[in-house]
This record gives C-alpha cells, structure tokens and sequence, in this order.
C-alpha cells in the first residue's frame, strides 16, 4: 500500500498550489479541522457545492492520489482508495475506510479540542483567581508594613519617652541625694550646738553649785592706784536727758551726712548717664535724618521724616528741659523718646536689611518702593563698576610703563653695573697697555737698533773680509825676503794705530785710523812671520780690560770695532777660538749701549 | 627690706595701739592686758608709770577683755556671757550689759570708735543694742529678724550694721544705724550658708563668703549682688596669672644682707623658693574634707579687701584648697591673680596703705603680692623661726611677723628712704 502511495505520489506530486488552484480550497487542513468541528462536514458539502469542485471527471487520479499522500501524512497510510477496476468510480471500501478514519480522527481531534478549551477555560479562571489573590496580598502586605512601621515609631517614642524618664529619675536622685547630704549636715550641725549647750548648762549648773556651796561673794571693785586727772581739770559728766538728746542728733547727723554723700555722687552719675542719653540721641536722630533727601514718597521715608521732625522737637523740649532742674517727668520724657528712636532705627535697619535681601533676588517685582530703590541701588552700582573700570584701566597703564621702564632699563642698568664694576679694571687696564705700547715701542726701537748694527755689521764684516781679502793677497803678494823689524813696532803701531785714540800706546803718530790700517797693513806684509805675542793678542782682543775703552765715544768705539774685527782675524789664522772670543767681545759691545 | 631681731611674745599675743605707737605684746613684764582665763586684769599706763589699775570681777572669769575704742574703759565679758561689764577708767564707773550673746562675732565697734552694736539674746530672738561709745548711752535697741545671729559688723563709714546668721541659714540683713532695716539678702536655702563677711574700705561693697566656696559681693546703693566669684579646681578661662611657688636650691649670696636696699619688687634677696607663672588651664590641689562633721572645713574662710577696696583677697578653705589665696580684681569684676604655695596658707593681711598683700604658711618665709609680682623672702634670722602670722603697722611701712615664741619686724623700704 505505501509502496502504491509512493508510487502514487511520484507518478502525481501535486504541488499544493496546484491543488488550491485546481480545487480553490487552501492547504492547511490543521486549521480547515480547528475551524470547522460538527459543521465541518456540512460546510464541506456546502463549500463542495459553493466552491467550485476539489474533484472533477479529469481530475480523479489527481485527487486520488493528493488524498492519498495527505492520508499518509496523517497517519493513515494503510488506507488507500484506488479507483476501481475499469476506472469508472472509486473503490467503495478502502473510501468508506478513510472517511471512518477521518471521522475518527476528526472526533478524536474535537475532543480533544473540547478538553482543551475547558483546560483554558479552567487556566484562566485560576489565573483570575490568582491575580485577585495576589491583588489581594499585595494590599495585606502593605497594610501590615504600615502598621509595622506605625509600631516602630510608637516604640522610638516610647524609647525617647524611656530615656527623658531616666534623666528625670537621674536628676531626682542627685536631688535627692543632695538633700540627703544637706540634711545630714544640718542635722549634725544641730547635734553640735545641742552638744554644746547642754555643755554650758552643765558648767552653769557646776559654776552655780559652787556658787552656792562658796556663798562668800567678793566685792566688784575697781581700784585705780595713782589716778591720773583730766589735764584740762574737768571732770566727767552725768548721764542726762540733754546728752541722750545730743547723742541722737549727732547719729542722725551722721546717717544724714553719709545720705548725703551718697546723693551727691549718685546725682554726678546721673548727670553723666543723662548727657550720654542725649549724645546718643543726637546720634541716632543724625543717623536717621540723612535719609530725608535720598528717599522719595516711600512709605518708610514718611516715617523716617516723622522721626527726623519728631526727634528734632524732642531734642529742643529735652534741651529745654535740661535747663531747668531734672525732674521727674523730664527724665521719663528722655527715657521714653530715646526708646522710641531706638525702636524706629531698629525697624530702618531691619527694613534695610529686608530691601537689600530683595534686590539680591532680582526676579522679584517689587512694589513702587523696590523699584524706585532698586534704580537707585542700581546706579550706584553702574558708578561703583564705572569706578572700578577707570582703576582698572589705570592700573592697566602703569604697569605696561613699569614694564617699558623695567626692560630696557635692565639692560641699562646692566651695563652701567657692569661698567662700573669693571671702570677700575679698565682704567688700570688702559694704563698698562699704554705701559705696554711704550714698552713695545721701545722694543721696536731697539729691535730696528739692533737690526741696523747687526746691518752695518754684516756690512762691516763683507768690508772686513774684503780687506782681510785684499791683505792677505797683498801679503802673499808682497811676501819678500826683506824682513822688517819694524814690523813689531809696526805691529805695535799698528795695533797701537789701530787702536786709534789710545794715546799711551801710540809711540808714533797717528795717522787717520784707515790710512793707518793700510799702512799698518802693508807694513807687517814685510814681516808676517813674526808672531805677536800673547799678550799684545790679548791686548788687541780687548781680553784685558782697558780702562781707557769706556771713555772713547760711539765712534770711537766703532771704530774699536771694526780695527778689532780686523785684527781678530789675525790670530784666527793661528786659532780657532777666536770666534768665541770675538762674539764675546760683540756682546761686551753691545752692552753698553 | 630689713629685717629686725627677734622678741619674746606668746601666744600670738600681740596688738597694735591704735595710733600705732606702741605694740602690745603678750610677754611678761610689758603693757598686758589680759590672757584669758585671767580672773584680774591688770592695766598699765606707758607714759605714767605710777599708774596702776586692777580690775576685780569677783568670783565669776573672765572669757575676755578688751579696750574701747577711745582707750579710756576696760570692756570684760563674764564667763558664760552672763555680762558685759564696762569699766571706766577715768571715773571708776561701771556699766552692766545683760544677756550679751556668745557667737562669732557678737560685738563690733565702729571705724570711728563712736558707736558699739552687741548682739543679745533674750526669750530666743536676737536683737541688737547700739551704744554710744562716749558714755555708754544705749542709743537703739532693736529685734533682728535671724534664726541664731551669729556676727555684726559695722561698715567702715559707720552707718550701716551687717548682721548675718548661723550657718545653718544663708541671711543677711542691714541695718541702718538708726535700727531700720533697710536690706535683706539671702542666696539660698537648706544648704550651709555664711561663713564670714568683709566691709570694702569705701563702704561700697558688702563680701559674703558661703560654705558653697563662693564669695557675693553686694552694692551698697541697691544692696542686690553684683559678682558672684566661685573658686573651682581647674582655672581655665580667665586673664588672671597663677603663681605657683617652687623650691629651688638655696642660692649662695655673698652680698652683706643688712647693708642691702633692696625693694619690694626685686627679688634679690636670697630666696630659696621663687614663684614661676603657671600657664592656663591649672589644676588646683583640692582635699575633700569630711562634710558630716559639723562646721565643716570648706568653703570661704578667709576674706579681706585691699585698702583702695579695688582687691579682694580670699582664701578658699581650711582644708579643700588650703595652699591656695586667690586676688580679684573689684573694678573688673574677675579674677586677677591665684598664688599657689607650698604649704597651706595660715595668714595673709593687706598693706594699710598700698595694694599689697602679705602672706605666710607657716614656713620660714613671707610672701608678698603687689599688682605687679609676687615675691618670697626668707626671713634673715638664726634658727628656726616660723612665721605663723603676720600684722601690718598702719602707715604700711612694717610688718609684724609672729612665730611660735618670738616676733620679728619687718621694714619695708619707702619711697623717701631711697
């Protein structure tokens, strides 16, 4: 059969539009069956006959096999209609199996459906239920809240109650406990002073025992031995009527002076009191009449006029009255306007007081009274804020001045500091480089001195080798047998002529010094085998100081010099050490200039 | 400050004559007058020395005996108070005084030596008799409205009578010197009231010291308080200065101590103990005596005005706060200054003259209070002499320091001796 139903339904899967639109019926045979219960056959037979047909003569194997595939999936699958053989009809039982099925299926699911809405009948009626209870709790729940919280404040009032209780108890005990302590200390107190008169009565009784037992009673008696008399021989006087007269008017005296006394101090005080009274009252209607001006037409100011006028009149009655002596009603008058002054400053002040807190609160509309003293409130504060622009603005340019002053002048001033500072170290500093220069100056001097001579110098010494040259080619030159003689005293003459002004040494006379050299020069060509002895050498090189070298002049001196320069070379063709020497003689030269 | 040697006295006997010419002491051999209980007082005069005066009472005592202000009658008290006798001694005379009562102070006279209250006691009720002192007129007798009068003291100008109560009953009443009463004052009830009262010099103030360790001061205008001033045991909030004397070691001096001029305020002598200046708050050293006993030992016991009545010195207690005096200043209203010694204060008096205030404790040293400073000074004597209390002269220049047997003057340097 399944297998039929497959195959039916391959063969003919209908979809379910088509099916709808073939039979015009929707696919929801769940809600098909909700809906329609008894009826449902019926309004399928009326809708079979409204609607247009689930099945038509075409159509049947279509149909056959949709209700097949839809009894499958109802679980009706054993049951399948088939047409019958020949085609022409249904087979009647496996369709009548079906409709029982159905109907089965369709009771079964009635009662199902039955049982259902009287569950949810039943739910909802619970769910009534449940709300109205819970309603219903929710009020008791609140009720009994209330009712705690009412118990609570009960008990806290009770407590508080409780604890007054105690504090009162408390005090009562101390209470108590001082009187206690009170009595206790009368009561002793009183013991005392029993005690001790029954003390006394015992000695009186003892004292008047004894009294009675001695019965001899002395004489009272004064003795005065030596008696001295009044210095002004009087004596004293009896006790009469006029004394006991006098004494009482000399204590009324008394007790009068001192009444009096008492008067006149507590009158200054008085006096004093009053003038304060009347400063203080000019002072207070001085306060208040200021006011007169400023004000206008308010209510207040009508007051304050009055008290101005009013203060004024009191001033002169006051004044008036303090003329004549202080009496009674003077002093009230005073006492009563100066209360009254009092009481109208006390009200000025606090209305002042009120009409500033009003203008603090500016959303307020005021009666006439607030905006007239508001504008005025108000223009004082424009000229109070217009006050402090302008010293603002002024403080403003004296500090952008203080800052044109302060910074340049920083620098300013830096330099002058620091010029002073250092004025000293730069005068000293000037002094020592003009020191300097003029040191350097002389440098210079000397250096272009000492350059030039060490000029002429050379020049000099070119000139003396040239000479020494020609006179060693004239000596070789002139190189004879012919020896002179002369030629120590030639060599003498010469070093003596060569030596120019040296007068002790010159023997013969002196030519001029170059003529003499010449000459000199030739001479000893004749005789140069000879040599000069050590010390004419030395005599020559200036080794041995001659005292008479200082005296000669700058020229001379040169002309030392050069005659020097000349013979040293002489014995420098005998020794080397000339050189040394004849730098040693440059310096001792050059020294002394 | 010089300091003299010591004299013999005893007893603690020792007075000034009223000019202060002469001190009385009680020593044999000087001007005596009586050492109760004597039965026969004896007078002596120190400018005639002939004269010789012996009084007998017969076979009743003598409780005391004392001068009337004029120094011309002998006032004896009988034993038991029976009387009163006054004895003239320029004419022999004698009065009788009946029914004289036996309290604190039952007889005053006033500044001026013109007139006596004693306080009598007949039926139970008090009254008071005024006398005149010249010849002993009784000029008012009047009933007092007390339980049990237990003091009258007349105020320095001499027109008004102060009469207090017992005890057991805080009242004062004033009287005027013609017998009306003109005040009552009565701080409260069932508590132990009045202890003592002190006259200010000016006769403005009225000082009423209580068991309860506070004084109330009255105004004689209005004779309502006007300062109430409590002694409690931590001084905390007030502008006064609290000296506390502390024991230093004994600082050797080698100045001559006779040669030495120094003044009352510096202190360069050789003290032993100095006062320092205790910050606030201070705790007073406090006793609790026991409050059954009756006539406790607390509360107000010493009171005295300084003699430009600006100061009031009090001491609180014989035993709660022995070691300390405490100085109020009357033109504030408050307390000025608290000195706290190192034993329990016996005496203090005020100078006749100057705002200075003079104190012992028993020990070896004098204590001086001035608005200006506190000083101690040990007294420059050989042996042990304690002083145990102390009188000013009236002109204020000397001192009077009592010890056990012996008495030492004190002069203090004036302005004229520098």
């Amino acid at each position: 059969m399944g297998d039929q139903c497959g195959m039916t339904m391959t063969e003919h899967t209908l979809d379910a539009k088509e099916i709808s639109s073939i039979s015009g019926i929707t696919m929801s045979p769940s809600r098909q069956y909700g809906q329609t219960t008894l009826h449902s056959s019926l309004s399928l037979h009326k809708s079979y006959s409204g609607f247009s047909p689930f099945c038509s003569e075409h159509s049947v194997t279509q149909c056959i096999s949709y209700i097949n595939q839809e009894a499958c999936s109802l679980g009706l699958g054993t049951v399948c209609i088939d047409l019958c053989l020949g085609g022409e009809g249904l087979k009647a039982v496996p369709v009548l199996n079906l409709l029982y099925e159905l109907l089965q299926i369709n009771r079964r699911h009635q009662k199902a459906a039955e049982e259902l809405e009287t569950q949810q009948m039943k739910n909802s009626s619970d769910m009534e239920h449940l709300q109205h209870s819970h309603s219903r709790l929710k009020d008791q729940l609140e009720h009994t809240r209330r009712e705690n919280s009412g118990l609570h404040e009960g008990e806290r009032q009770l407590q508080l109650k409780i604890k007054t209780l105690q504090r009162c108890l408390k005090s009562e005990k101390e209470e108590v406990q001082k009187l206690q302590s009170i009595i206790s200390s009368r009561a002793s107190q009183y013991n005392h002073d029993a005690k001790r008169k029954e003390r006394e009565c015992a000695k009186l009784k003892e004292r008047l025992n004894q009294l009675l037992v001695e019965k001899r009673d002395k004489k009272l008696a004064i003795e005065v031995s030596n008696p001295v008399g009044r210095s002004d021989g009087k004596r004293g006087l009896w006790k009469t009527g006029k004394m006991e007269a006098r004494h009482e008017g000399e204590m009324y005296k008394a007790l009068l002076n001192d009444y009096e006394a008492r008067q006149r101090a507590l009158m200054v005080e008085n006096t004093e009191l009053k003038k304060v009274l009347q400063q203080m009252k000019r002072d207070m209607v001085s306060i208040l009449s200021p006011k007169k001006p400023q004000a206008r037409g308010e209510a207040s100011d009508d007051s304050l006029e009055q008290v101005c006028s009013d203060g004024e009149e009191e001033m002169c009655e006051a004044s008036r009255e303090c003329v004549e002596q202080s009496c009674e009603q003077a002093r009230e008058k005073l006492t009563n306007s100066i209360r009254q002054q009092w009481r109208r400053l006390k009200c000025h002040m606090e209305r002042l007081d009120s009409q500033a807190s009003l203008v603090s609160a500016p959303d307020r509309e005021g009666e006439g009274e607030e905006l007239i003293s508001r504008q005025v409130h108000e223009e004082e504060v424009l000229r109070m804020r217009l006050e402090l622009q302008q010293c603002r603005d002024f403080i403003q340019t004296q500090q952008q001045l203080w800052q044109q002053l302060s910074s340049p002048c920083d620098d300013e001033t830096a330099a002058l500091l620091s010029g002073c500072y250092t004025l000293e170290e730069k005068e000293r500093l000037k002094e020592e480089w003009r020191l300097f220069q003029e040191q350097k100056r002389n440098f210079e001097k000397e250096r272009k001195s000492f350059t030039e001579a060490a000029i002429r110098l050379g020049h000099e010494k070119k000139a003396f080798e040239d000479d020494r040259a020609t006179w060693l080619k004239n000596q070789f030159l002139t190189m004879t047998p012919f020896v002179d003689r002369k030629r120590p005293a030639t060599l003498e003459s010469h070093s003596t002529a060569s030596s120019g002004a040296e007068a002790k040494m010159i023997s013969t006379p002196v030519p001029p010094a170059k003529s003499v050299s010449y000459s000199a020069f030739t001479t000893p060509k004749t005789g140069s085998a000879c040599v000069p002895s050590t010390v004419d050498l030395y005599r020559t090189l200036r080794l041995i100081p001659e005292s008479s070298l200082r005296s000669q002049g700058r020229r001379g001196s040169r002309q030392d010099f050069s005659s020097l320069s000349r013979d040293l070379t002489k014995p420098r063709l005998h020794n080397g050490t000339a050189d040394c020497s004849l730098l040693s003689l440059l310096k001792d030269v050059e020294s002394p200039t | 400050m010089n300091f003299s040697e010591l004299f013999k006295q005893t007893n603690q006997l020792c007075r000034l004559s009223p000019d202060g010419k002469y001190l009385v002491r009680g020593s044999s051999g000087s001007l005596l007058i009586t050492v109760p209980p004597v039965l026969v007082p004896q007078v002596w005069s120190l400018e005639q020395p002939d004269w010789h005066c012996k009084i007998d009472e017969g076979s009743i005592g003598l409780v005391s005996s004392r001068w009337s202000p004029d120094g011309r009658h002998v006032l004896n008290t009988t034993e038991f108070h029976l009387r009163v006798t006054v004895w003239s001694l320029c004419n022999k005379s004698v009065s009788y005084i009946k029914y004289p009562k036996a309290c604190q102070k039952g007889m005053d006279f006033s500044a001026d030596g013109r007139y006596m209250a004693l306080a009598e006691r007949r039926e139970c009720k008090d009254y008071i008799s005024v006398f005149v002192c010249d010849d002993w007129h009784l000029l008012r007798h009047f009933e007092t409205e007390t339980q049990d009068l237990a003091g009258v003291e007349w105020s320095p100008n001499g027109c008004v009578l102060a009469v207090w109560d017992t005890c057991l009953e805080y009242k004062v009443l004033l009287y005027s010197l013609d017998g009306r009463l003109l005040s009552t004052y009565s701080a409260y009830e069932w508590s132990l009231g009045i202890k003592t009262i002190a006259w200010s010099p000016s006769s403005q103030f009225l000082a009423i010291s209580s068991y309860d360790e506070k004084v109330r001061i009255l105004n004689h205008i209005t004779w309502k308080k006007i300062a109430e001033f409590e002694h409690p045991a931590n001084i905390s909030s007030t502008k006064a200065v609290v000296y506390r004397e502390v024991e230093k070691c004994p600082v050797v001096v080698s100045e001559d101590l006779s040669s030495s001029q120094i003044t009352v305020s510096s202190s360069l002598f050789n003290t032993q103990s100095k006062y320092e200046i205790c910050q606030l708050p201070v705790q007073v050293a406090v006793l609790k005596p026991d409050p059954d006993r009756a006539n406790p030992k607390v509360g107000v016991s010493l009171l005295a005005f300084s003699a430009n009545s600006r100061y009031l010195a009090t001491k609180n207690g014989e035993d709660n706060m022995p070691n300390n005096v405490w100085v109020w200043d009357m033109q504030k209203g408050g307390l000025q200054a608290v000195l706290e010694q190192t034993g329990p204060v016996r005496c203090f008096a005020w100078d006749p003259r100057r705002p200075r205030l003079a104190l012992c404790t028993g020990n070896t040293k004098l204590y001086l209070w001035s608005p200006a400073g506190c000083v101690s000074v040990k007294v420059p004597v050989e042996g042990c002499f304690q002083v145990l209390s102390l009188l000013w002269h009236c002109s204020g220049d000397s001192l009077i320091l009592l010890g056990k047997e012996q008495l030492c003057l004190c002069y203090m340097e004036t302005e004229e001796q520098k």
